[in-house]
C-alpha cells in the first residue's frame, strides 16, 4: 500500500490555537494532501476561527459543510457541535450524534474515521489539551498503518492530552511547534 | 474502543432485510454515520457479532424500535442555534403572522424539542391561537416521548442559556413544572402541536405550509435522497414560505437552488416561485 499522504489530521484542545497561529503561516500552499483540524470549541457565541486561520495563511480555509469534497492544499475546520466523519469515496459527512469524550466534535470520531477509509495514507498530530479525546483515534490510525505525531509535551500549555498519548502509544513521535511546519512541508 | 464490528457488506445485508422485512428504507442514509450507529448499536445492547444483532432484528418485531431508535440520530436540543432563533422571532415569524393562519412543519422532530422551541416563540410573539405545528419522525417511539412534553431537568440550564441567547422574554422556567429529576412542559405549549409518524424516505406531502424546519437531519442521507426530501419539501411549501435547515446544510446543488432565496447568515430560504 502506498504511504503518500492523503490527509494531515490536526487535533487539539486547550492551548493549541496558538500552536497553530504559529505553525499556519509557514505551511506551503502547494501540498499534495488536505489538512483538517479538529478543535474542542464552544458553539455558542460563534466563533470566526476560520476567518482567523484566514488572515495568517495562503493556504483556503473552509468551516466544514456537509458532503464537502476535500480538494488538496486546503485547510478544513470542523464545526462547532457536529463531528467530522469520511465517506467511502473520501468526501466529507457531518454528524451531530452524542458528544465523545465530552466533546463534539470529537478528535478520536474523525481519526477513526480517517483511519478506516486512508489507512496508510493518514498522518495524525495531537496538540496541546486537558482532555483524553484524541488518544484512542491515535491507536486506531496506526493499526490501520498511519504515522502518529504529538507536541512535545514540553512544549505544550496544557500538557495531559500528549501526554497521555505518549504514556499509551509507545511508537508515538514528538514535535515541538517550530518543527511542525517544516515537517508538515516535507511530508511524502 | 474498537468501533469495527461490523463490515460494510453486512451492513448491506442487514438493511436489505429491515427494509424487505419491515419497510424502513435506509440505504440512502449516509454509510459514515451508520456505520457508527450500528456499531453503537452492538456496544450498547451487548451484541458480541453482526450475526447477533441480525437475529435479533429479524426475529423479534419489537426490537425493530430500539433498533430504528438507536440507529437514527436522536440528540437534538431547545434553542440549539440560539442565532437561529433569534432570526424567526425577530423576523421570519412575524412576517407569517400576516396570514390568517401559520402552518409550520417540522420534520424529523425527534423528541420534540424544536416544535416546543417554536411554540414557545410563536406564544411570546402572541401568534400561536392561529398556528399550527405539525412535528413528524420516522420513528414512533420518539413521537410518543415527544407528545408528553417531558424532558430530563439536567438539560435544561443548557436550554435556558440558548434560550436567553435567542433573545428569550421571560424566566425560560415559568414554561415548566419540576418532577425530581424531570420537568414537564405546560399543556397549553402542545395544544397546537400535531406529533405524528412520518418518513422522509417513503412517504408523500400532507399539507402545505408556510414553514419547513427540518435541521440536520439531512446530513444523515447521501446526496440523491437529500434531492428527493427538497423535492418533497418544495411540494410542501407554499409561495413565499420558508425552508429552513441544519447549520451545515446547504440547497446548493439542488434542483431548489434557483428558485429559494437565502437570508443573508442564516440557512433560511424563501421560495420565491
Amino acid at each position: 500500500m502506498s504511504r503518500e499522504t492523503k490527509v494531515v489530521l490536526i487535533g487539539g484542545s486547550a492551548g493549541s490555537i496558538p500552536v497553530l497561529l504559529q505553525v499556519l503561516p509557514d505551511i506551503r500552499s502547494d501540498l499534495h494532501f488536505s489538512i483538517i483540524i479538529i478543535l474542542h470549541r464552544k458553539s455558542y457565541p460563534k466563533s470566526s476561527l476560520n476567518q482567523l486561520f484566514e488572515s495568517i495563511t495562503t493556504l483556503n480555509v473552509l468551516e466544514v459543510e456537509d458532503k464537502t469534497e476535500l480538494v488538496n492544499g486546503t485547510i478544513y475546520l470542523v464545526p462547532a457541535d457536529y463531528h467530522l466523519l469520511f465517506e467511502d469515496d473520501k468526501s466529507i459527512a457531518l454528524d451531530a450524534s452524542e458528544k465523545i469524550n465530552y466533546s463534539r466534535p470529537s478528535i478520536d470520531v474523525t481519526f477513526e474515521s480517517a483511519a478506516r477509509i486512508f489507512n496508510s495514507n493518514v498522518v495524525a498530530l495531537l496538540l496541546s489539551g486537558g482532555s483524553q479525546d484524541g488518544v484512542e483515534g491515535l491507536k486506531n490510525i496506526i493499526q490501520h498503518g498511519g504515522k502518529v505525531f504529538i507536541q512535545d509535551p514540553n512544549t505544550a500549555e496544557v500538557d495531559y492530552m500528549p501526554k497521555q498519548a505518549l504514556e499509551q502509544i509507545p511508537e508515538v513521535e514528538q514535535l515541538a511547534p517550530e518543527q511542525m511546519s517544516h515537517f508538515i512541508n516535507n511530508l511524502k | 474502543m474498537e468501533l469495527d464490528i461490523i463490515r460494510d457488506e453486512e451492513m448491506d445485508l442487514l438493511l436489505e432485510d429491515v427494509s424487505s422485512i419491515y419497510g424502513y428504507d435506509f440505504s440512502q442514509y449516509s454509510k459514515a454515520s451508520l456505520k457508527r450507529r450500528l456499531n453503537r448499536i452492538c456496544l450498547v445492547d451487548k451484541f458480541a457479532s453482526f450475526a447477533e444483532l441480525r437475529y435479533r432484528v429479524i426475529s423479534d418485531k419489537n426490537y425493530l424500535q430500539r433498533f430504528v431508535e438507536e440507529i437514527t440520530v436522536n440528540v437534538t436540543e431547545m434553542f440549539r442555534d440560539p442565532l437561529f432563533y433569534k432570526k424567526l422571532r425577530n423576523d421570519i415569524l412575524p412576517k407569517l403572522g400576516t396570514y390568517p393562519f401559520i402552518r409550520i412543519w417540522v420534520a424529523g422532530c425527534s423528541t420534540g424539542e424544536e416544535a416546543y422551541s417554536i411554540a414557545i416563540l410563536l406564544q411570546e410573539i402572541n401568534l400561536y391561537h392561529k398556528a399550527l405545528i405539525y412535528a413528524t419522525d420516522i420513528n414512533p417511539t420518539v413521537i410518543e416521548k415527544a407528545s408528553k412534553g417531558i424532558f430530563p431537568l439536567s438539560v435544561m440550564k443548557q436550554y435556558s442559556e440558548n434560550y436567553i441567547h435567542a433573545d428569550g422574554q421571560k424566566d425560560f422556567s415559568s414554561y415548566y413544572t419540576s418532577m425530581y429529576d424531570v420537568v414537564k412542559f405546560q399543556e397549553d405549549l402542545n395544544s397546537r402541536i400535531l406529533f405524528s409518524t412520518h418518513n422522509l424516505v417513503s412517504d408523500t406531502s400532507f399539507n402545505e405550509f408556510q414553514l419547513i424546519l427540518c435541521r440536520n437531519v439531512l446530513i444523515y442521507f447521501d446526496k440523491d435522497l437529500q434531492n428527493k426530501v427538497f423535492n418533497l419539501f418544495d411540494n410542501s411549501l407554499q409561495t413565499l414560505g420558508y425552508l429552513a435547515l441544519g447549520d451545515k446544510e446547504t440547497i446548493r446543488f439542488s434542483s431548489l437552488e434557483k428558485r429559494y432565496k437565502q437570508s443573508k447568515g442564516h440557512k433560511i430560504y424563501q421560495k420565491m416561485t
